[in-house]
């Protein structure tokens, strides 16, 4: 309990905390867009390309403030965006491949321009390596401010624009259609998309961030078919990924903060696609047992009524045994037929012969019509 | 004149470069190119732990236990990937950042015993590689990571030159390949268990993200340029080759990280041949739309004249002025097409009278017959 307590007097742990769920809120609900459109990796591509940004920023105006880094980082996020749409719009490029290009140049780049303002005699540049692999620890209260602020800009903006957001999302030909301009529309989300990178750049760091975006919405995903639903989900996952991983790392010796949101962020993706209702994998699996034994209760059924056919009384008593050889490839059929028996569907008569109720006879009639037999 | 650690580094990276490329021109060709940025960063923990083992990046046991790593990894986003829960690039997009942050993990807390350094394996730098000789019997024998970057190209040029014809059917019609019996699953998983090998003993030189630049931007430069995947491979290699070079002294001018040079002009040359390529080249496009443009319309005006030609109404329907109502061109673009087709000898012009050569009705009928 201990931990709740300095998680409001211990200053640091307080920033980082507010600072990863901020980032996990805004990463979670924006990252809903690029998952579900199949631009998962978009992400990974625009927090590398932001290498070079934040150096040119620093070359240029020789400050280190977050809110002057985050700004050349999201040029350059979003110039690579472009970059990417256009190459492989207008030739043969297909995208995969230039993600895999726009992401490593542009580090490549943004690397040179690191070791280059490293090298120069009046280096000043400790504190720009850090957007490697972020330095939570670092933050400050003015740090927080900038990136809620930023955040909430975006998350607006994704409200006022929900219902464009959602059309382009789901079924952009039929937007295009009824005339929404859905290139600009298009822009627009991954300008958001940015926004949300690169306020996460200073904390998990360029090479994690990706994680950010694609983790929460992965796991928020399993819990709803509904995009409103989704978003919030998503959002609080990514919040709760956000502070369990700022205070494991603050507890535990030697845990960086970065790798720590994002290894918080796998366990609860792995929680939700076991647990989640409906999608997830224990789930299926109750679904699929249950169903196989209807099934395999129904065959029996069927079996006896197959056999009632035979006779003028379709309620004739049958042996056990020619009931077990029938349904012989899913074991003996006396489990079943005494299911069917609680349920009234069939009856006992003498000691190993069954024949089918009133109730039975109904119901199996009923399948076969159903069954198209 | 280049000094003898000079010729090394930029022998070592031309090999890496080579390696790489090589299994890349297939990721390319395969739409799946973002699988080697999911293994060069997932292989990680797989490194960290050979290190602890061997206590030596060059080690084949190191290299063998990390690319384990990397095919695991290719193993797992196909698990995800088959739940259907998530979309491949979402599966993709999970599992490396996890597989990376446990090596980091890893790395910060063994960092006493591991001396490993993060930004070392993220970032790479071939300038240290010629510090860890290759000494047989007190000969020395050069810098070890050119030995085993060189055993490792070698192994996937006999790869691909041994499976040309598989690769080559797995690649473009998996279908085929598998009806025939090629088994392309297998052909995939020694495709994806190479390119774990080469990420692994490429990091060391060029880092995790940049491996990416090397396998991707080659062949994607080359696929610019070619149809055919005999050239596409050589000129993967020749690209990878000239990048590595040029990368060497673009980071020796400006004192910077060589691997990051590396990448620059990976960058550059598949700039260069986005815009300048001749088939597929952004320009040539433009051009070829352009082009498309005159020849489309030369052929209206030619059919255009040959429909009046000979009939009453000739005289008034074929005259440069009539166009402009007719075929609703503008009446400078209308004089131009006139001009051109007059170069290409299609019509000749009497006043503001046209008429069509032997050669324009020719165009005329078979355009007619065409469409």
């Amino acid at each position: 309990m201990e931990i709740f307590q300095q998680l409001f007097t211990d200053y640091t742990l307080r920033m980082v905390a507010m600072g990863s769920a901020t980032l996990g809120i805004v990463s979670g609900s924006l990252g809903t867009y690029a998952v579900l459109r199949g631009q998962s990796l978009l992400g990974d591509a625009i927090s590398h390309a932001a290498l070079p940004g934040i150096a040119i920023a620093f070359l240029l105006t020789g400050s280190k403030t977050p809110i002057v880094l985050m700004a050349g980082a999201a040029a350059a996020g979003w110039l690579a965006t472009l970059l990417i749409m256009s190459v492989t719009q207008t030739t043969r490029i297909k995208y995969d491949s230039m993600l895999g290009i726009t992401l490593s140049v542009f580090f490549g780049v943004g690397l040179v321009l690191l070791t280059f303002i490293q090298r120069r005699p009046e280096a000043t540049q400790a504190g720009l390596d850090t957007f490697l692999f972020g330095q939570a620890a670092a933050l400050v209260r003015q740090d927080v401010i900038t990136m809620a602020a930023l955040g909430g800009a975006a998350l607006i903006l994704m409200v006022i624009f929900w219902k464009e957001l959602k059309l382009l999302s789901f079924d952009p030909e039929f937007g295009r259609t009824i005339g929404f301009p859905i290139r600009r529309l298009d822009i627009l989300l991954t300008t958001l998309l940015v926004i949300a990178i690169v306020i996460g750049l200073q904390t998990v760091g360029v090479v994690l961030m990706s994680a950010m975006v694609v983790a929460p919405a992965s796991a928020g995903r399993q819990w709803t078919d509904r995009l409103g639903v989704m978003v919030v989900i998503s959002a609080a996952l990514g919040a709760v990924a956000g502070v369990s991983g700022a205070v494991v790392s603050s507890t535990m010796r030697s845990m960086p903060t970065g790798p720590t949101i994002v290894l918080c962020m796998g366990v609860i993706v792995l929680i939700s696609i076991l647990l989640a209702p409906n999608r997830g994998i224990i789930w299926r699996r109750i679904r699929d047992r249950r169903n196989a034994r209807r099934l395999r209760i129904e065959a029996v059924l069927m079996n006896l009524y197959a056999l009632g056919l035979q006779h003028a009384d379709p309620q004739h008593p049958h042996e056990e045994a020619v009931l077990d050889v029938m349904s012989s490839e899913s074991g003996s059929a006396v489990p079943a037929l005494n299911r069917l028996q609680e349920q009234g569907l069939v009856v006992r008569s003498g000691a190993t012969q069954w024949s089918l109720t009133q109730k039975g006879l109904m119901l199996a009639d009923r399948l076969r019509k159903e069954r198209g037999g | 004149m280049m000094t003898q650690g000079q010729i090394e580094i930029q022998l070592i990276t031309i090999v890496v470069a080579v390696a790489c490329a090589l299994p890349g021109t297939f990721l390319v060709l395969r739409k799946m190119a973002m699988m080697s940025d999911a293994i060069s960063h997932a292989i990680l923990p797989g490194i960290v732990i050979g290190f602890f083992l061997t206590h030596d990046l060059n080690s084949p046991i190191l290299i063998l236990a990390a690319s384990v790593t990397g095919v695991l990894t290719v193993m797992l986003v196909e698990v995800l990937t088959k739940t259907r829960l998530f979309k491949e690039d979402a599966a993709i997009g999970l599992v490396f950042p996890i597989l990376f942050s446990i090596g980091v993990v890893l790395i910060a807390r063994f960092a006493g015993d591991v001396h490993l350094d993060t930004d070392a394996v993220l970032l790479g730098e071939p300038a240290f590689a010629p510090f860890d000789r290759f000494v047989i019997a007190d000969r020395d024998l050069g810098p070890r990571s050119l030995y085993v970057m060189g055993a490792v190209g070698l192994l996937n040029a006999l790869f691909i030159a041994g499976l040309y014809k598989e690769l080559k059917l797995a690649t473009f019609d998996a279908g085929l390949a598998a009806a025939l019996g090629f088994a392309p699953m297998m052909i995939h998983y020694a495709l994806m268990t190479l390119i774990s090998i080469t990420a692994v003993a490429a990091f060391d030189a060029v880092g995790a993200i940049l491996v990416v630049a090397l396998m991707i931007g080659p062949g994607a430069t080359a696929y610019l340029l070619t149809d055919r995947l005999g050239w596409m491979l050589g000129i993967s290699v020749l690209v990878g080759m000239a990048s590595a070079i040029s990368g060497f002294w673009l980071a020796h001018m400006l004192d910077a990280s060589i691997a990051g040079a590396m990448a620059t002009m990976v960058g550059f040359f598949f700039t260069g041949t986005y815009f300048l390529a001749p088939r597929h080249g952004v320009i040539a496009a433009m051009l070829r739309r352009r082009r498309n443009k005159w020849v489309f319309a030369e052929k209206m005006l030619t059919i255009h004249l040959l429909n009046h030609e000979g009939l009453a109404e000739a005289e008034q329907e074929n005259r440069i002025a009539h166009l402009e109502e007719h075929l609703s061109w503008e009446s400078a673009f209308a004089r131009r097409i006139v001009k051109h087709a007059q170069d290409d000898d299609l019509v000749r012009r009497f006043d503001g009278y046209l008429e069509l050569t032997e050669q324009g009705r020719d165009l005329a009928r078979q355009t007619i017959v065409e469409t």
